[in-house]
């Protein structure tokens, strides 16, 4: 499957999207205001045993949290995907919003957003199971909200004729037109969502800071507590689990429901359809059949009842219209005051900051990039050449592509423990940790773009390559690297949006009871948060944001219209 | 008179603060009882005059009157046959047939017995849990027909339904409808057929209407007496074809509505490749002296419609002639044809030279910068004083093609600049 690019057309920097980013800003100056003060010790703390007969209840429990973060995931990127693309006004702001949203690294929220939800919420296990279930979904609706705007703005002209011409009410366009249409992209986009939601939900079920233990029982706890204790078989049994967990709900919820996608593509062109025996077998159950029945039932009494209620109010489009534009208005300005305040009193957070406290800033912002750097450069030099390998070769393709998914599932958050007890004593000490943690969270999106980039290379110019003997050097030169291009250069935003993510876990961590650190942004949020320096805080996010949105508008974005412009 | 269209004038705005009038001053009647086609080339806004009458579409000017009322909504006793079917690939040919009643409300019981009575009667029984894409084009549009009739409307309204289908599919079609309709065998009062196919046309309808394009304005409006069925070799319909032709290209002078177009929406240059343009009339050159122009879009699988933007470009080059309907070779273009590449070339270059006011424009603008060079952006923003912007670029494009064939100027791709390489000096 060829991934499309994610992102609005834009590459520069529009008065809106400083808007949001003051939206962003704004809402960072609340969670920390939610979050201020919090003095009070953490008393819940449950144990975590190692124990082999643990693990599956400890493993349903994360699936749990992940189906609660899917779940509202899935109804908000409905609801915001439908009203973007109604709506013409709500646009304007929650296109751009989307768009900054996919590229900063939410995971620098981790540590503010627990704080902040544990002082809200009486009960703490409740406040953490929401700070983790809600930062699962901070990190996968944008794309999903994306792909449904994206699919019901691109919904044939004809069909919203029929849907016209037939007098469809909302309700019949919206389950029998729109939603299907949306149906495809929303089916992928939701797999890649989860997948990167194991890396938030790993992070955020354990961790420490200033001393204080953040845990909830789960999979992704046990597997930190069996770093800590340095007990390989836990960490065997754990990381077993995982894939299995991983490689299950791959087979018997993905390829499924992807194989039944398929009938909601609306081109009718010839080509390899993804399908699944399971399928085949599910719609033949009698069970399947009742439900989807009573689905279909209930949309049609819902449309009865609605055309019911058009009736009694004839002229019912002219007062919508005026209400409207009345409750935009009360919407906007309610906006415009709580971005306004908000953003003021964050940057009254920041006048306490000093020139070389910036600096500071600035200079931890430049260590996190260039690790950042050096993870996407080694990622590059292996996945370049084994991706291409792989792309144009079937046989190797079907050998190593079963492999590569296995390892690629694994979220990366849940080895960095691992990884830290491996690494935390040798000569690299926390900067190699980071630097490895990043390469693990960001090579697999690489990987995979190139060898969906090779893939795509048409037969007849390997062809060509061929019959005039191209050298190696002339065949990469002329063939391969432009044919790839557009596809890497969506796998390396993806990368770098990851390795920015696995800043904020890696490069500050407390081990056995002492601190490790980098130089870093990341490490900088940790500490500021640990300390209660509000100040430095909103300043080093701030400045995080900045260079993130910066990179991705002026650097991504301007290289991959660039690789694209001469397509046909 | 069921529906009635009173001065219906569309335009829409262009970015660049011009519009286009896509359909002006249109009076249109619908009797009951009467088939009508509208007959067009593209451009002319058939489609548009079907969108507005049907209420998908608010024209800019005009009313719309059903049984003598002002009527402004989307018209619910009109249903609608599009020329994609149009169909949901992810419902069942059952469902989507069933969906128009569905929208309107009506109890489950009497959705299944009037949608199976639909599917039977445009012979699709026992196709009713396939899906769209099992089937082929014919029988999907069987399938747009009876989501159509199955809201038993009053009027019919079908936007070229026939088109995308083979020649025979089509004429199965066609006749099957046909039988319908004459045959009393569904309540729909009036049908509103908008073809590009005069041949269709005259199979089928009571009255033609007959438009020009740029903007689209009812040119002729001509009754079919001849009874059904109608045979294509009757000498009247042989005659109405002919006559429908000439007037569709304008070359018998009817009422010569044409001449009040605005220069300005005439294109700088016909929307033609000099690969197509230089087989076609090599084409015409092998095929003899004088040709039937019907004739020859029959031969070519081409419609009118298609084929009038070669003619005009071969026209205006001067390498062909029309009269009354046929087309003959001019003793230039007898030359252009027999020529080899290289001669082929030089007198095409002549040809634009002395004919094509917007390249000779383009070369002296080039000609008078220093460097020879200049940006594709300058051409277009010149194009969108009196195109849209979409247009300029495919006129651009077009004279781009010319001018590299010619040998005038070239294009760079990378610089998106037209130059003109310096002449070895000798």
């Amino acid at each position: 499957m060829r991934l499309k690019f994610p992102f609005t057309k834009k590459n520069n920097i529009e008065p809106v999207d400083i808007f949001i980013v003051l939206i962003i800003l704004s809402f960072i100056y609340g969670l920390i205001r939610a979050g201020a003060g919090i003095g009070k010790e953490i008393s819940y703390s449950p144990q975590i045993f190692l124990t082999a007969s643990n693990l599956p209840f400890y493993a349903w429990l994360s699936i749990l949290r992940q189906l609660a973060a899917f779940a509202i995931s899935v109804v908000f990127s409905i609801v915001y995907g439908y009203i973007a693309s109604h709506y013409k006004k709500a646009e304007a702001i929650m296109i751009p919003l989307l768009d900054v949203m996919q590229s900063i690294p939410l995971l620098s929220f981790l540590p503010i957003f627990v704080i902040s939800l544990i002082n809200i919420f009486p009960n703490e296990r409740l406040g953490l199971e929401l700070a983790c279930i809600l930062l699962i979904f901070t990190s996968q609706v944008w794309n999903m909200a994306f792909s449904v705007y994206g699919s019901m703005k691109a919904i044939p002209k004809e069909y919203n004729e029929v849907a016209n011409i037939f007098n469809f009410n909302k309700f019949l366009k919206f389950f029998y037109v729109e939603l299907p249409a949306s149906m495809i992209g929303f089916v992928w986009n939701s797999m890649m969502s989860v997948a990167g939601g194991w890396f938030f939900l790993m992070a955020s079920e354990m961790f420490v800071l200033g001393g204080k233990d953040f845990r909830l029982p789960g999979i992704g706890s046990y597997l930190q507590l069996a770093a800590i204790e340095g007990n390989t078989q836990a960490i065997l049994m754990g990381l077993g689990t995982i894939i299995i967990i991983i490689v299950l709900i791959d087979q018997l919820i993905w390829r499924p429901l992807i194989a039944w996608a398929q009938k909601f593509k609306t081109e009718l062109k010839e080509e390899e359809v993804p399908t699944s025996t399971l399928l085949v077998q599910l719609n033949r159950s009698k069970i399947i059949k009742v439900i989807s029945n009573s689905w279909n039932n209930m949309i049609d009494g819902i449309t009865i009842k609605q055309l019911k209620k058009k009736d009694a109010i004839p002229s019912l489009q002219t007062q919508k219209k005026q209400k409207f534009s009345f409750t935009s208005i009360i919407i906007y300005s309610l906006l415009i005051l709580c971005v306004g305040y908000g953003s003021i009193m964050f940057f009254a957070l920041t006048k306490n900051l000093k020139v070389d406290n910036w600096l500071n800033i600035v200079l931890a912002d430049f260590f996190t990039l260039l690790r950042v750097v050096t993870a996407v450069f080694i990622s590059l030099i292996w996945t370049v050449p084994l991706g291409v390998a792989i792309g144009l070769n079937k046989k190797l393709a079907n050998k190593l592509e079963p492999i590569v998914q296995i390892f690629a599932s694994i979220p990366a958050t849940a080895v960095f423990p691992i990884i830290v007890m491996w690494l935390i004593n040798s000569r690299g000490g926390i900067n190699l940790a980071s630097i490895v943690l990043m390469l693990l969270g960001t090579q697999w999106y690489i990987l995979f773009n190139v060898i969906a980039g090779a893939q795509s290379i048409p037969t007849d110019l390997k062809e060509v390559s061929k019959i005039f003997k191209f050298r190696k050097l002339d065949k990469w030169r002329v063939l391969i690297l432009p044919a790839i291009m557009p596809q890497l250069i969506i796998g390396l935003i993806t990368a770098t949006g990851g390795a920015w993510n696995a800043s904020i876990v890696s490069e500050y961590v407390e081990f056995r009871g002492k601190i490790y650190n980098a130089n870093g942004i990341g490490s900088l949020i940790n500490i500021a948060t640990s300390k209660g320096d509000y100040s430095l805080l909103a300043g080093s996010t701030l400045i995080m944001i900045i260079t993130v949105v910066l990179i991705n508008r002026y650097i991504w974005r301007k290289i991959y219209w660039k690789s694209i412009e001469h397509r046909v | 008179m069921i529906l009635k269209g009173e001065n219906l004038t569309v335009k829409f705005d262009m970015p660049n603060k011009t519009s286009i009038t896509v359909i002006e001053d249109i009076n249109i009647g619908l009797y009951e009882g009467e088939f009508v086609a509208i007959l067009g080339a593209s451009g002319s806004g058939k489609s548009t005059i079907l969108r507005c009458l049907a209420g998908l579409l608010k024209p800019t000017q005009g009313k719309i009157f059903y049984h003598g009322q002002e009527f402004s909504d989307v018209n619910p006793n009109i249903s609608m046959v599009f020329q994609s079917p149009a169909l949901f690939p992810w419902l069942s040919v059952f469902d989507n047939v069933a969906i128009g009643l569905k929208a309107k409300g009506i109890p489950k019981p009497q959705v299944e017995k009037k949608t199976y009575e639909a599917i039977d009667l445009v012979g699709l029984d026992g196709f009713e849990t396939a899906y769209p894409k099992e089937l082929s084009g014919g029988m999907q549009q069987r399938v747009g027909f009876a989501r159509a009739l199955v809201v038993e409307p009053e009027i019919l309204f079908m936007d070229e339904p026939f088109s995308g289908l083979d020649i025979l599919t089509a004429e199965n079609l066609r006749t099957d409808l046909l039988e319908l309709w004459i045959g009393n065998k569904i309540p729909t009062k009036a049908m509103l057929l908008v073809t590009h196919s005069i041949e269709e046309a005259l199979f089928m309808a009571d009255r033609i209407i007959i438009l020009s394009k740029n903007p689209g304005r009812i040119k002729e409006e001509i009754p079919v007496t001849i009874p059904h069925w109608r045979d294509k070799n009757h000498p009247e319909f042989a005659r109405l074809l002919d006559h429908i032709y000439s007037i569709m290209l304008g070359k018998e002078v009817v009422t010569r509505i044409d001449t009040q177009q605005k220069v300005g929406e005439k294109p700088a240059i016909p929307s033609i490749r000099v690969g197509a343009l230089t087989g076609f009339i090599e084409l015409i050159s092998d095929q003899g002296q004088q040709l039937d122009i019907y004739k020859l879009a029959d031969d070519l699988l081409m419609s009118v419609d298609e084929m009038q933007p070669l003619i005009e470009a071969a026209e205006m080059l001067g390498f062909v002639e029309t009269k009354y309907g046929d087309i003959i070779i001019t003793e230039e273009g007898k030359r252009f044809a027999d020529a080899d590449l290289l001669h082929k070339k030089e007198i095409f270059r002549k040809a634009v030279l002395e004919k094509v006011a917007f390249i000779k424009q383009i070369l002296e603008i080039i000609e008078h910068k220093t460097d020879k060079r200049m940006n594709e952006e300058f051409f277009i923003d010149l194009l969108k004083q009196k195109y849209s912007e979409e247009s300029a670029k495919e006129q651009l494009n077009i004279a781009i093609d010319w001018g590299r064939y010619s040998e005038l100027f070239g294009y760079d791709e990378d610089s998106h600049e037209l130059f003109i390489e310096e002449q070895p000096s000798n």
